[in-house]
């Protein structure tokens, strides 16, 4: 069955729209959607880097995307503003990226599949790893998700409750690394945050609870991923950007109807 | 044995002193209330409390399986982040609906169950606060600036919620106030602070104190001069018996 690439693509692209949807969550949330650019850009980098050194390309793009985000988080609050910081960091890792690919030989075709994602030319390896990315991050916001949530509405109140929200900060970190590594593949680095918040932005009007608006995030991700690609099969379009379009409509008609729900309640 | 007790407790907040030499020690079932200009340390105190904020100097310590509930002083909860009262009283903690039920009647939020945490009140959302702060069965509750943004009359009925709590529950309730009326009749102590403990004991020993009316002026028990005062940090201009407010300054 797995030969198939298009049952692989299939199962890649589900579960990167499962592990994205919690995360995306958050994000939106949180307002991080800055910070998921910055660290997705600096994914570019950390290809590169893994091209260079002829490691792979996941462990390298984890690595940097780790490294960029903690960077981010510890210097935050400290001087700049938290978007001026985002937006220096964001663009420069992918120009350092895009420099340091340029300098390796034969690569030059290959860099739009990072760029924008290569779905179709995912393979039984890619998906193990895919699929033990999203093991990780979804075991991780399970066990973590009440005080993730906790810290989310207030530091002061989790301090009160016994929670750390530096950890808490810093666990989201860790999961928006390994979302940002295993989606690279799929979407690309330019579309790996519309895959983490459009779906959740579409599944808020939905739902009146977290955990309600995460797995409605989830349903409404699979559906872009799997619609998406049977789109882009038909009409031969890039499936990274269909699939992000798809999410797009979605979000436009559950926004829209909720607003038309609304004024007519 | 006290609740909670700071000694010689100084804190640090980049680079900035916020409180030194902090004495405090909060017994069983009394209202102790926290006064201060703008900037004085009241919420940093508050925060150290309940161990959001290391002291760089003191100790603070908490009586064993002691319990403190906590009410912020203000809460933003993002449009984007869809709660319930219910899953709301149920961060981090799951508890009965049973136990839910009755912390809001205890908080005066009957009936709020199934609104969105968005869709409340200022009222409202202040009951609700302080009814998951009660969800802890807290033997200390430490509240910071539960009225702000109440009117009058909102923040009077809190106020009276407030001291039906500790008669109902016996828990000791430490809060910072600006609203002086509440300070003088309802606390059993209060403390006076501006970067240090100015002056602290009964409400007619403090209201009479001259660090207090130093920081507060004396007209109609201080109760005017302490809203002048909420835009003024530097307590020298407005104080009538200004000759006094030396003993109050920051070191």
């Amino acid at each position: 069955m797995l030969d198939d690439f298009l049952i692989r693509a299939m199962l890649a692209g589900l579960g990167v729209a499962v592990a994205a949807a919690p995360l995306g969550c958050f994000v939106v949330w949180r307002r991080m959607a800055y910070f998921g650019d910055a660290t997705a850009h600096a994914a570019i980098l950390g290809v590169a880097l893994s091209l260079a050194l002829s490691t792979s390309v996941f462990a390298g793009a984890l690595a940097v995307a780790l490294a960029m985000a903690l960077t981010v988080s510890t210097l935050s609050g400290r001087g700049y503003a938290m978007d001026t910081l985002l937006g220096v960091l964001a663009h420069s890792a992918l120009a350092f990226g895009l420099v340091a690919v340029s300098f390796l030989q034969g690569i030059r075709l290959d860099l739009d599949a990072y760029l924008f994602g290569d779905i179709l030319a995912v393979s039984r390896t890619d998906l193990a790893v895919i699929w033990v990315g999203v093991a990780l991050i979804l075991a991780l916001t399970i066990w973590r998700w009440s005080p993730l949530l906790t810290a989310t509405l207030n530091p002061d109140l989790a301090y009160a409750s016994g929670i750390d929200p530096k950890r808490e900060q810093l666990v989201l970190t860790l999961g928006l690394a390994i979302v940002v590594a295993v989606a690279i593949k799929v979407v690309g680095a330019l579309l790996i945050v519309a895959l983490l918040i459009i779906p959740a932005a579409s599944a808020r009007p939905l739902a009146r609870t977290p955990e309600s608006m995460a797995v409605a995030a989830a349903v409404i991700g699979a559906v872009s991923s799997l619609a998406g690609l049977r789109l882009s099969f038909l009409f031969d379009t890039p499936s990274g950007p269909t699939i992000v379009c798809v999410s797009a409509v979605i979000f436009t008609s559950t926004n829209l109807v909720a607003r038309v729900l609304r004024a007519t309640a | 044995m006290s609740l909670i007790e700071m000694q010689n407790v100084d804190v640090r907040l980049g680079g900035h002193q916020a409180l030194s030499h902090v004495d405090l020690a909060i017994n069983k079932g009394e209202i102790v209330t926290i006064v201060g200009p703008n900037g004085s340390g009241k919420t940093t105190l508050l925060r150290t409390l309940i161990g959001a904020l290391k002291p760089s100097r003191g100790t603070v310590k908490r009586s064993k399986g002691v319990r403190i509930g906590y009410v912020p002083q203000s809460l933003s909860i993002d449009a984007t982040l869809p709660l319930t009262v219910r899953r709301f009283l149920c961060l981090p903690h799951r508890h009965s609906t049973q136990a839910m039920d009755d912390a809001l009647h205890h908080a005066g939020a009957n009936g709020l169950q199934d609104r969105q945490m968005t869709d409340l009140s200022g009222g409202q959302f202040q009951r609700v606060l302080l009814a998951r702060a009660l969800l802890k069965k807290p033997d200390l509750l430490v509240l910071d600036e539960p009225t702000t943004g109440l009117d009058q009359p909102g923040s009077a009925a809190l106020y009276r919620q407030i001291e039906q709590v500790r008669q109902d529950l016996g828990s000791a309730i430490l809060m910072v106030s600006h609203e002086l009326h509440v300070v003088m009749s309802a606390s059993d102590r209060v403390i006076c602070l501006n970067g240090h403990v100015c002056c602290h004991g009964a409400p007619e020993t403090v209201a009479s104190a001259p660090e207090y009316r130093a920081l507060f002026g004396t007209g109609t028990q201080g109760a005017l001069a302490l809203y002048r005062h909420d835009h003024d940090h530097h307590h020298h201009s407005h104080a009538e018996e200004s000759h006094e407010h030396g003993a109050c300054n920051h070191a």
